[in-house]
């Protein structure tokens, strides 16, 4: 954690609190629909698979795999221009949800990234208040 | 779908006065200088003008500038297409009667002002993706692209889109005011640098200070326009996510259900057109979108564009004003898209003309590949 973190920095909505108060604590949660039984990501109150207020949250085991991915050479910010190269990327949860996040890795390539790769979760702490939930190989 | 029957056409187009690198002009006078261009290339005078569309600022931002009371106002921002779906709103407000005379307007100076408008952190995006670096097209299509590569072949994709690159550069070296006219081999495409792997720096659109307009009105009052009409015989639009983790397909577009949309109702198949204008954000929009709109089948994409095809003297000719690749990209480059289709249909294009085209094919892309816009366009 660094006191001049210069990167966005997430802004928790009344909604996506629980998220981000259970990211702080290591744990990666979603929202689920309890009409049809499918978790969804990113959390909002009224699901959007049914349109339901029938949902609640669960624990998801932070077990993943590479859906897709990029390697990010030119920094699209500031923040971000001591990290390139970088990789953002679409991990599916073995829950089902797919979200946006990064590989954890040093030097990456090509060659050491594949579609399919199993990853998982690891949390890393940007401000007192706010952790993101990235990801590695494992 | 309602056939609209050529009741309406597009009647006036232009850029701004300078385009391409353009320091010390604002948004609003690229907008300006577009409008004032395109009416006089219609015949029609601002007081003529009384529906407003505009995408990237407000029609009040807008009106006000040009000094008109428009009594048809509709500021539909959904990225680059915006300018493609304007025509279906304009068209529904013509034929309604809420306007006769409606005036489309685009200006971006997107490289003399490089920032971009602000992140609102209440939204998703800023919210779950920034954070993790994903800002700005390069990065999201470039995760698209390496899905479809994983799907049907890295050597081939990269080809497919090396296809493209090269051929829209040789289109762009007929266009005068095209941004940049340098010769590029394939060569030169695999060894451009990288931006966000798989993509190249030839795989990326230019960023240039542009504006374009477009008028467009009753064919009725067409009829006394200064130059031939141009008649919409279709237009479709949809949108099926904004952020690029949230894509139910990264390897199919919306324009999968826009492009049929626009053929049936404009009564016509693939092999009827005669050029396509595909937004050509990155060389992989092209791909995606040729496979969605239908021209072929999913993981078709290199296959068709393979030899040249789309490059001058092949036989699907696209993007012929040099694209957003190499003519000029300000950021919502949609507009740009329809004045090429008008000026090949009028026999305006000079040494790129193409020998008598009656149909034409426009598919705008916005967002993070998330709304696309269709419509046919043609000529008596």
């Amino acid at each position: 954690m660094t006191g001049n973190y210069s990167k966005p920095i997430p802004v928790p909505q009344g909604e996506s609190d629980f998220y981000w108060e259970k990211t702080k604590k290591q744990e990666l949660w979603l929202r689920k629909c309890d009409d049809c039984g499918e978790p969804y990501f990113y959390p909002r109150d009224i699901s959007p698979c049914c349109f339901s207020k029938n949902t609640s949250w669960v624990k998801a085991s932070g077990k993943a795999k590479l859906y897709t991915y990029g390697i990010v050479h030119r920094a699209p910010h500031p923040g971000f221009q001591e990290d390139t190269p970088y990789v953002t990327a679409i991990v599916e949860l073995d829950e089902g949800p797919k979200i946006p996040t990064n590989i954890v890795m040093d030097d990456p390539t090509p060659e050491k990234l594949s579609i399919g790769l199993q990853v998982e979760v690891v949390f890393e702490d940007i401000t007192e208040d706010i952790t993101l939930p990235k990801f590695r190989p494992r | 779908m309602t056939p609209l029957s050529k009741s309406v056409a597009i009647v006036g187009v232009d850029e701004s006065d300078e385009i391409g690198k353009v320091p010390g002009k604002s948004n609003l006078q690229h907008h300006a200088e577009a409008a004032y261009n395109a009416l006089a290339d219609a015949g029609l005078s601002i007081n003529d003008v009384n529906g407003l569309f505009t995408a990237g600022t407000s029609t009040l931002n807008l009106a006000e500038y040009l000094g008109i009371e428009p009594r048809f106002t509709d500021t539909t921002a959904v990225g680059g297409s915006s300018f493609i779906i304007h025509i279906a709103h304009a068209i529904a407000a013509i034929n309604a009667g809420y306007c006769d005379v409606a005036l489309v307007t685009h200006g971006e100076a997107g490289r003399s002002r490089r920032s971009r408008p602000g992140l609102d952190s209440a939204d998703p995006g800023p919210q779950y993706e920034a954070p993790y670096g994903f800002i700005g097209a390069p990065i999201n299509y470039a995760m698209a692209a390496r899905r479809y590569m994983h799907l049907y072949g890295e050597d081939r994709t990269r080809q497919g889109m090396a296809e493209i690159a090269v051929a829209t550069r040789k289109w762009a070296q007929m266009n005068p005011k095209a941004y940049i006219k340098d010769d590029m081999s394939f060569e030169d495409y695999h060894e451009s640098r990288w931006i966000s792997w798989p993509f190249h720096l030839f795989d990326c659109c230019l960023v240039t200070d542009a504006g374009g307009a477009y008028v467009i009105t009753s064919s009725e009052r067409a009829k006394d326009a200064r130059k031939k009409p141009v008649y919409v015989l279709g237009a479709a639009e949809s949108h099926d996510h904004n952020m690029i983790s949230q894509m139910p397909d990264l390897t199919r577009s919306v324009a999968r259900n826009t492009g049929p949309a626009a053929l049936e109702m404009a009564g016509v198949s693939h092999d009827d057109i005669d050029l396509a204008m595909i937004y050509d954000s990155f060389t992989y929009t092209v791909l995606v979108t040729l496979e969605s709109l239908g021209f072929c089948g999913p993981g078709e994409g290199p296959d068709f564009v393979a030899d040249q095809r789309t490059a001058p003297n092949g036989n699907f000719p696209m993007n012929t004003s040099g694209g957003g690749l190499s003519y000029t990209h300000s950021g919502m480059y949609g507009m740009f898209l329809v004045l090429e289709a008008v000026r090949q249909l009028r026999g305006e294009c000079g040494e790129r003309q193409l020998d008598n085209p009656k149909l034409c094919l426009v598919n705008g892309t916005g967002g993070a590949l998330s709304s696309t816009g269709t419509t046919i366009l043609a000529v008596d």
